[in-house]
């Protein structure tokens, strides 16, 4: 039985539940609702919780586990002699899952018969002509013993299927019946659902405990794994970085932090100055209608999608870049480069650095403003000397974000920047970041067993631990900044 | 500035007169309020200059060059057996519909006189679109009752022809290039003057799956904008009522310990990860781990979801945090449990600030690109995913990422495609955040 309509009984036995519970509660107090402990609908609410919920859970824990049970009992019984020299168990393993996949789907749109082709006992020379004919290709090239193996796979499967369906539906028509039963005058229906509530909500907020365990987890058991392969010393301090295919690479991360971190400059350089600037004008100069029109304009800048900048950096900021100074300087002759990720990231960050120093200028209290007007100071002098000193900590905070938002952005990088990992002072020529070579060395063909794959995964811990960094040193600055005027 | 003053510059005698002091001062003032106001228009100059270049260089891709021909339908060449059903007529593959098109340009030349020297028959043919003998194909499976008569068809020109047609090709460049010669231009140029060969609407730029690197002319976003409507579809599914549920807890329930504590900072770093760590992370478990296909909108639907909880749970708590308490007081004091007066009362009070940050995390997560590069949404898909729950582990494309797709092809007709498909995502995401803008007028409400 598919798991689609599993889910849907469980909630249509939950929904029939609901109405049921709520008119045997009004039942059970002979039309006398007021003599309820709880409303008729939380009697209800507690049958819908009782079936669907612990059904829905027991179904999603299975899901989880049977393919990791099955891939273990099978994997197993493949004998050694069925693996070709070139290849592994895991690959055979997903030849037989690929293989189990597709009889399956020539079975249910009646290409196969499935009588005959669930024979136990059907040899494997039958069993390829009956695939070949219902067109399965992978079928026909199958060794015997993959052919068996799959199945067997899909025996197993099959089992497993019938039990979950059974246990899960059994599982809801007992809390079904539970809970039911248990819906009496003086059952405190309400208190159980606002506990189950509770937990529910309890469970939601722990998402983003399990996202981050998620990321460290799989960015650390990946990494250890590519430090067996590559010294770890080699990938932190090595100058070169040739990923092989063949073997022999060397993965030294310096080239690649460089050119990330000369990106972010650029781009900082270009942003912070003009972020201030425009945060300074907002906030002390601006008249209502201006601030009307161009906060929202510069916020807009924000909210375009990174590829859009990639794309103006591709098309438009590099050659026009690389023509108006590269070439006549004798710079280079690329048109992607540091200047024009730098330059295009600049400008996405502008709105970063511009509302979040507008918000911490706002909060400089208006006395401080008004003693060094009332000294004579003029507006500019006000703000150079009275102003920015006083929100120095809530700006640095500001540019240590968009620090952070620079070395962690992407697009504008893999369409800016170029991919040649080089360490290099001309900002003309193109260079690399870490966030490219992620990309380079996950997309695509890629042997997740081999290090030009691993090193992607300990290149994103690095990146996660520099952002990490930033942002509670960022944090922490604004926090502490913040206690001193509130 | 008061110790430099003092005492050190001689007074003026005269109050109005200005000294040099006074008029460098002022001087220094407006030109800091000078930069300032660079500074803004920097920004809007750079908003502005973004947006008229993807306009300019994108809206070429919604208009199309269409040769419109009167192609003859034999049926003995069409239905091999005669019987006018499906099954015969699909036994002709696309290759023998290619030299009815090129006999109809041929014809359609002749009929007009038209002779350029040094133009070949095969010359004129190329003219037409590759996937046009496809796109005939189609067209005669599906209106089987057009066999044995001469239709009146809108062909593809090819995507050489299209740039002529829009000033990206010209007769200079394309005695260079091998993939369009100068004659099949003198061919065009006379086609135009007769309203054979025309730009057009092209409506097959949103409808039609991606093409192939030879023809650009065909490519279009339907499997991508499928895709991406399927990522929303689960984002919003799971993102909102977990973020929603989360918030609800975290503002209203939670006791203040440690573990709270370590939950909102945890949700205050999540919104700042880089969203390429996102990426690993659903290649790390939902991929290699779980054993989920590879790119399927059901990933990417679940790392978007993962990136776009930290939005709505931050935007929820605001709006519930904006809910004076008195409302909640009042709740409590009639008689209804804490849970009654979080549910009853603050959450519907709370509703339209949470919708708000609802649709901006969508946004956002409509526009994300790196993520979806890492879990395979990069690879080359022709057919449509089926319709939902399975179609959800069907290979979709989605909107960013054919845009990047694009970029990486070497024709450059693929660059007006890349632009014409930003131009799409955009018009998506002004039409979500205006919907953000005026549910926020029409609900917000001040307390």
């Amino acid at each position: 039985m598919p798991v689609l309509w599993i889910v849907l009984i469980i909630l249509l036995l939950a929904l029939v539940g609901f109405f049921v519970g709520r008119s045997s509660a009004i039942r059970s107090s002979n039309g006398d609702v007021r003599a309820l402990h709880s409303l008729p609908s939380y009697h209800g609410f507690n049958v819908l919780i009782f079936t669907a919920v612990p059904a829905l859970l027991v179904l999603m824990v299975w899901l989880l586990v049977q393919p990791i049970v099955i891939q273990q009992s099978v994997s197993g019984t493949i004998p050694d002699s069925a693996i070709p020299a070139n290849s592994s168990r895991g690959l055979v393993m997903s030849d037989v899952r690929r293989l189990a996949g597709a009889i399956n789907t020539a079975v249910d749109q009646g290409q196969l018969n499935p009588t005959i082709i669930d024979r136990r006992d059907i040899p494997a020379e039958d069993l390829r002509t009956a695939l070949t004919d219902a067109g399965v290709a992978a079928g026909g090239t199958a060794s015997p013993e993959v052919l068996a193996t799959a199945q067997q796979y899909r025996a197993i499967a099959a089992t497993g299927n019938m039990m979950m369906a059974a246990v899960t539906l059994g599982l809801a028509a007992l809390g079904f019946g539970w809970s039911l039963r248990r819906t009496t005058v003086n059952f405190r229906a309400r208190n159980v659902v606002e506990r189950a509530v509770m937990a529910i909500l309890i469970l939601a907020s722990t998402i983003a405990i399990l996202t981050t365990a998620g990321i460290v987890m799989s960015l650390l058991f990946e990494t250890m794994r590519f430090f067996g392969q590559y010294t770890w010393h080699d990938f932190l301090f090595g100058v070169t970085w040739s990923p092989a295919f063949r073997g022999n690479s060397q993965l030294g991360m310096l080239p690649l932090l460089w050119g990330t971190l000369y990106v972010s400059f650029i781009a900082l350089l270009v942003a912070v100055p003009i972020g201030l600037f425009a945060a300074i004008y907002m906030a002390e100069y601006a008249g209502r209608r201006f601030r009307a029109v161009a906060k929202p304009l510069i916020e807009i800048l924000a909210g375009i999608p990174t590829i859009v900048y990639g794309l103006f950096a591709l098309i438009t900021v590099g050659p026009l870049l690389r023509d108006v100074f590269a070439r006549p300087l004798g710079l280079g002759e690329s048109s992607s480069s540091v200047m024009t990720a730098g330059i295009v990231m600049g400008i996405m960050l502008i709105p970063f650095v511009s509302s979040l120093s507008d918000d911490i200028i706002n909060a400089v209290p208006q006395s401080l403003r008004d003693g060094s007007l009332g000294l004579g100071a003029t507006k500019s002098e006000t703000i150079r000397q009275v102003i920015i000193p006083a929100a120095l900590p809530g700006i640095a905070g500001a540019v240590l974000l968009a620090a952070s938002r620079a070395i962690g952005e992407t697009m504008i990088v893999v369409l800016g920047a170029g991919a040649a990992a080089k360490l290099d002072l001309n900002p003309f020529e193109a260079m690399t970041t870490i966030t490219v070579k992620i990309v380079g060395q996950l997309t695509g063909d890629t042997d997740f067993a081999s290090p030009e794959t691993r090193v992607a995964f300990a290149l994103g811990l690095t990146l996660f631990v520099i952002t990490l960094v930033l942002n509670i040193l960022a944090l922490y600055i604004v926090r502490k900044y913040r206690e001193q005027y509130e | 500035m008061t110790d430099e003053t003092a005492g050190r510059v001689p007074r003026s005698d005269n109050a109005m007169a200005m000294d040099a002091r006074v008029r460098r001062r002022r001087a220094a003032e407006s030109r800091f309020r000078a930069y300032g106001l660079i500074a803004c228009l920097i920004g809007v100059a750079a908003l502005v200059t973004l947006l008229a270049t993807v306009l300019t260089n994108g809206i070429g891709a919604y208009r199309q060059a269409f040769v419109t021909l009167e192609v003859a339908l034999p049926a003995d060449r069409l239905d091999p057996d005669g019987t006018g059903t499906r099954e015969s007529m699909q036994k002709v593959s696309t290759f023998g519909y290619g030299p009815l098109i090129a006999e109809a340009v041929e014809r359609t030349l002749a009929d007009r006189g038209v002779v350029i020297e040094g133009a070949t028959p095969e010359d004129a043919a190329g003219l037409i679109s590759r996937e046009a003998p496809a796109q005939l194909r189609n067209y005669v499976l599906n209106n089987p009752e057009v066999l044995d008569q001469t239709v009146e068809f809108n062909f593809l020109a090819g995507g050489r022809i299209d740039g002529y047609l829009k000033g990206r090709v010209t007769m200079e460049s394309a005695q260079r290039d091998s993939n369009v010669t100068p004659e099949q231009l003198q061919i065009a140029d006379v086609l135009q003057e007769e309203g054979i060969l025309s730009l057009r609407f092209n409506p097959g730029f949103i409808t039609q799956p991606d093409a192939s690197d030879q023809r650009p002319e065909a490519a279009g976003l339907g499997v991508a904008i499928l895709g991406s409507l399927y990522m929303m579809l689960i984002v919003l599914v799971l993102a909102l009522p977990i973020g929603v549920a989360a918030s609800i807890y975290l503002e209203e329930f939670a006791p203040r310990s440690r573990w709270t504590d370590i939950i909102e900072v945890n949700i205050s770093n999540l919104a700042a990860v880089p969203s390429i760590v996102f990426g690993i992370l659903g290649l790390a478990i939902f991929i290699n781990f779980a054993g989920l296909p590879q790119s399927a909108p059901i990933v990417g639907g679940l790392v978007l979801t993962l990136m776009t909880l930290p939005t709505i749970i931050i935007a929820t708590r605001a709006s519930l945090r904006a809910v004076p308490p008195s409302i909640r007081d009042a709740a409590l004091g009639v008689g209804a449990s804490r849970m009654q007066a979080v549910f009853h009362h603050v959450l519907p009070l709370a509703a339209p600030g949470i919708l708000t940050g609802t649709i901006i995390g969508i946004a956002q997560a409509l526009g994300e690109t790196a993520p979806l590069l890492l879990i395979g949404m990069v690879a080359f898909v022709r057919g449509y995913p089926s319709a939902p729950p399975g179609g959800l582990f069907d290979p979709a494309s989605a909107l960013p990422v054919q845009v990047y797709n694009w970029t990486q092809r070497s024709d450059p007709a693929f660059v007006e495609r890349a632009s014409g498909a930003i131009i799409a995502l955009l018009v998506v995401l002004i039409t979500l955040n205006a919907l953000a803008v005026i549910l926020r007028r029409r609900f917000e409400r001040r307390w």
